[in-house]
């Protein structure tokens, strides 16, 4: 019965890695593609609000964002009213007409009657501030705005 | 015979089952999508214009205090509360034009949804999140008749139409559907008026 004897050593055949490359390349692919980027590292707190009345915020490229919010704690020493953030700088509210001139400037002609204002607002901070926002806004003639939120129920939230 | 190696797994076919994952992940993944309240700003009119005069009773008054307390017509009110008395207000249908309205004709209040103006003031001291959740339950309102109505005429209700028209796949008849939703938009038509 020699043919049943085990081999000598009795070690474990080799897993072969040779789809590992595979594995890896999907993992890459996929993450690829589902990661949104940042356009703007934000120097703000941003939590957004609450609302279920919602609307799908589509072409991307067809939003300017304006960020609003506390200083984050980086960025303790510009106080901690919220304050308004334009690319990657704090604002004034008078940065917003040279923003929104930049923006136009930087889209075909036809689109700039389809440009959205997205309001991405802290829920904190109050409404002054937005007041002056959307005040500008109407001066720059950007009329269409949608204030970002999450999606869930309005109440039970503090 | 007796050093025969193991067996190697064949890992030919590894790469299509890889592949075969990728393509489920590609098309299965949405990038996320921000989203939010639509809203229109006001233009900016010249101060020539003489005042647009409103009865009182098609004027809806809801005020944010610095509190953020809620007054609508007077009233101090729960939030929870507002869409109901939003609905009530804009359904009402006062002078009979509104055939369908389902609204209780209170002469005190609102004519018919055309005239009715529900008119946000808040202070600067209001926080956001209550603004936003004041705005969301008012939007919410409008979408309630709105919803309503169009599932009176079409079956169907009016966000679900209106997802429709913005989904480019929808295999159906986009024009009609566009025409509908107009239609719907004008006999609810959304005037929420924002107090600077």
């Amino acid at each position: 019965m020699a043919k049943f004897n085990k081999k000598p050593g009795g070690e474990m055949p080799e897993i072969s890695t040779a789809s590992l490359p595979d594995i890896v390349f999907m993992l890459l692919f996929f993450f690829m593609v589902a990661t949104v980027m940042r356009e703007n590292t934000l120097m703000i707190q941003n939590d957004l609000p609450y609302a279920d009345q919602v609307e799908k915020l589509d072409k991307k490229d067809l939003v300017m964002y304006i960020y609003a919010g506390k200083p984050s704690e980086n960025y303790k020493q510009y106080g901690n009213v919220a304050r308004i953030q334009l690319n990657d700088k704090f604002a004034d509210v008078n940065d917003i007409a040279a923003f929104i001139a930049a923006e136009r400037a930087s889209k075909r002609e036809e689109l700039i009657p389809f440009l959205t204002t997205a309001l991405k607002v802290d829920k904190d901070a109050n409404m002054g501030l937005i007041g002056d926002i959307k005040q500008e806004l109407r001066k720059q003639n950007a009329l269409k705005i949608n204030y970002t939120t999450k999606k869930g129920s309005v109440f039970g939230r503090n | 015979m007796a050093k025969r190696a193991a067996p190697e797994v064949n890992a030919g076919s590894m790469a299509d089952i890889a592949f075969l994952l990728l393509i489920f992940f590609l098309v299965t993944t949405t990038i996320e999508t921000d989203s939010g309240i639509n809203r229109r700003l006001p233009e900016i009119q010249p101060d020539t214009n003489e005042p647009v005069v409103l009865k009182q009773k098609n004027i809806f008054t809801v005020l944010l205090n610095g509190k953020d307390q809620l007054l609508v017509e007077d009233e101090l009110m729960e939030l929870k509360d507002l869409r109901k008395a939003a609905i009530e207000f804009l359904d009402n249908g006062g002078d009979g034009s509104c055939s369908y309205c389902h609204g209780k004709k209170d002469p005190a209040s609102s004519d018919n949804p055309d005239k009715a103006v529900i008119s946000l003031k808040n202070e600067r001291e209001t926080s956001y999140k209550t603004y936003i959740a004041v705005q969301n339950e008012l939007v919410a309102a409008y979408n309630v008749l709105r919803d309503a109505r169009a599932q009176a005429l079409y079956g169907q209700p009016f966000t679900k139409m209106e997802a429709n028209l913005n989904d480019v796949n929808w295999p159906g008849n986009k024009t009609k559907l566009k025409e509908q939703l107009e239609k719907i938009k004008v006999e609810y038509p959304q005037k929420l008026s924002e107090v600077q």
